[in-house]
């Protein structure tokens, strides 16, 4: 069995379109989250209606027609969508940056990613065109909806012809997505991949639909704030080279940090109403796979709870998911939650659905690689009846001996995943 | 050059984001990195800018830029007027 860590970064947010944007805007506390303007989407209806909601977290300067570093063939565009647009540069990023193919089989080496809505905007186009006029349906729409176009096009960017897929679990898919990738690095199923997620939904269609749920803040979205009320749509992509230990010491690559664990569970109760004892058994089930991963000495899960010093949590600023995020927290630590460091991305880059799960997953690497975490924006007051150590204010040091991370990702439909990260010291 | 050809070649050059002066009458699809998707896709373009529909068969026949102002025209002239209007 392999010990597996990241040793390559690659991001589109909107907090950044490099993984040293990314870092600087996570530190400074930079949002993403900016207002925007309804009816200058595409097929926005003239008057508009109007929504509750005012922002949303956009990428901004993304031009693969424009920046060399961005740079897409005009195959590339023909056949994907924003989001999977992303997905291939953020990829792209990280395959540079670790340098890793040139020491692997691309034959054998495996690619996962998560993506839930796939191309909306070529959907919708479509759609409206169709059944509002009657218009052919363009060859492209196929492709340019399946929520894998942009799986299929890393691979093809890169020569990769080993296993390579795609998961759609909402708003756990690129949690899912490194998870198993994880999984595959470490039994030898695989001897490398590239895992995480990418995604692009914020189309007239969609912000219509997620009004009419109800669950969007007016204005930004609070983690953890006793003031919260509601979560922030966003977009983006986050991908991350896992390779063996001994490989990446051998060839003198950075690591970024161990994944020592993921685990996984169904709430097995409602479509959209969270269940903490769901979320509670995959963050217990990663820390059980940790002793997969390192060993198994007594207590192990206990032992390794100990040593959490930090939980990047779901996150997502609604009264509901928090409040159920915490109570998990209690059910999985008991005594010790109370002290465990609590944060969520999701301040600064809204809620981008399949791509949450690896972009907070990068968010969780850069923490332990620096040993400082990341605080949570837009907080006005902690809400007390969470019980919990939120950080807040400014980043804060990784306590000494508490080298263990845990990255949450709970879906809608109670579909719950965790990875558990460690810093690597050498 | 007459419109049908220089509006072909636009589009040609366009999706494959070519210059104009790189797309010939004579150009086949081969050298202009035209596969099989790009093909499909370009028909579809020209069944919408010419109000027109190519055949299966026509289509398989396609190989050249050439091929593709040929047909048009020929599909033109075959099709009352109120279905040619562009």
């Amino acid at each position: 069995m392999n010990r597996v860590v990241v040793t390559g970064l690659g991001c589109i947010t909107p907090i950044g379109n490099t993984v040293d944007a990314f870092r600087e805007s996570l530190y400074a506390g930079r949002t993403g989250i900016a207002p925007f303007d309804l009816s200058l989407l595409p097929g926005a209806l003239s008057p508009d209606p109007g929504i509750r909601y005012k922002t949303t977290a956009k990428v901004k300067d993304f031009h693969p027609t424009k920046n060399p570093e961005q740079h897409l063939s005009s195959g590339f565009i023909l056949t994907s969508e924003l989001g999977a647009q992303f997905g291939i540069i953020a990829a792209r990023q990280a395959v540079a940056h670790s340098g890793f193919l040139q020491h692997y089989d691309p034959a054998a080496v495996a690619i996962v990613t998560g993506c839930s809505c796939g191309g909306r905007g070529a959907d919708e186009d479509a759609n409206r065109n169709l059944y509002l006029r009657n218009a052919r349906v363009p060859p492209t729409a196929i492709i340019r909806t399946m929520a894998s176009s942009g799986t299929s096009n890393i691979a093809i960017e890169n020569g990769i012809t080993g296993p390579v897929f795609n998961i759609s679990t909402a708003c756990a898919s690129g949690t899912h997505a490194i998870g198993l990738a994880f999984h595959m690095v470490r039994s030898g199923m695989a001897p490398a991949a590239i895992g995480g997620s990418y995604e692009a939904p914020l189309t007239y269609g969609f912000l219509r639909a997620w009004d009419s749920m109800r669950v969007v803040s007016p204005t930004a979205c609070r983690p953890f704030s006793v003031d919260r009320d509601g979560m922030t749509l966003g977009e983006g992509a986050a991908m991350l080279i896992l390779e063996p230990l001994d490989s990446a010491l051998a060839r003198g690559a950075h690591i970024y940090a161990e994944i020592v664990g993921f685990g996984m569970s169904a709430d097995a109760h409602h479509i959209t109403q969270p269940r903490a004892e769901g979320a509670a058994l995959a963050m217990r089930r990663a820390l059980e796979d940790v002793t997969t991963t390192l060993g198994a000495p007594h207590l192990a899960s206990e032992m390794w709870a100990s040593r959490v010093g930090y939980i990047n949590a779901h996150g997502t600023g609604t009264p509901i998911n928090d409040a159920v995020e915490a109570a998990a927290i209690h059910q999985t630590f008991g005594d010790l939650a109370g002290q465990i460091p609590v944060g969520a991305t999701k301040s600064l880059t809204g809620h981008s659905i399949g791509a949450a799960g690896a972009v907070e997953a990068l968010a969780t690497v850069l923490a332990l690689d620096a040993a400082s975490l990341p605080h949570t924006a837009g907080i006005t007051q902690v809400d007390p009846a969470l019980n919990l150590d939120i950080l807040t204010g400014e980043p804060r040091p990784l306590a000494p001996g508490k080298d263990l991370a845990l990255s949450n990702s709970l879906a809608f439909g109670g579909l719950n995943a965790v990875l558990a990260l460690r810093r690597y010291a050498g | 050059m007459d419109d049908i050809q220089s509006r072909i070649i636009e589009l040609v050059a366009k999706s494959k984001n070519l210059p104009e002066s790189d797309v010939r009458m004579d150009s086949t699809f081969e050298e202009l990195q035209i596969d099989s998707l790009d093909k499909i896709n370009l028909s579809f373009a020209v069944e919408e800018m010419f109000s027109i529909e190519i055949p299966d068969d026509a289509l398989n026949s396609l190989k050249t830029v050439g091929d593709v102002v040929r047909g048009v025209e020929t599909l033109r002239a075959a099709a009352p007027p109120s279905a040619t209007a562009s």
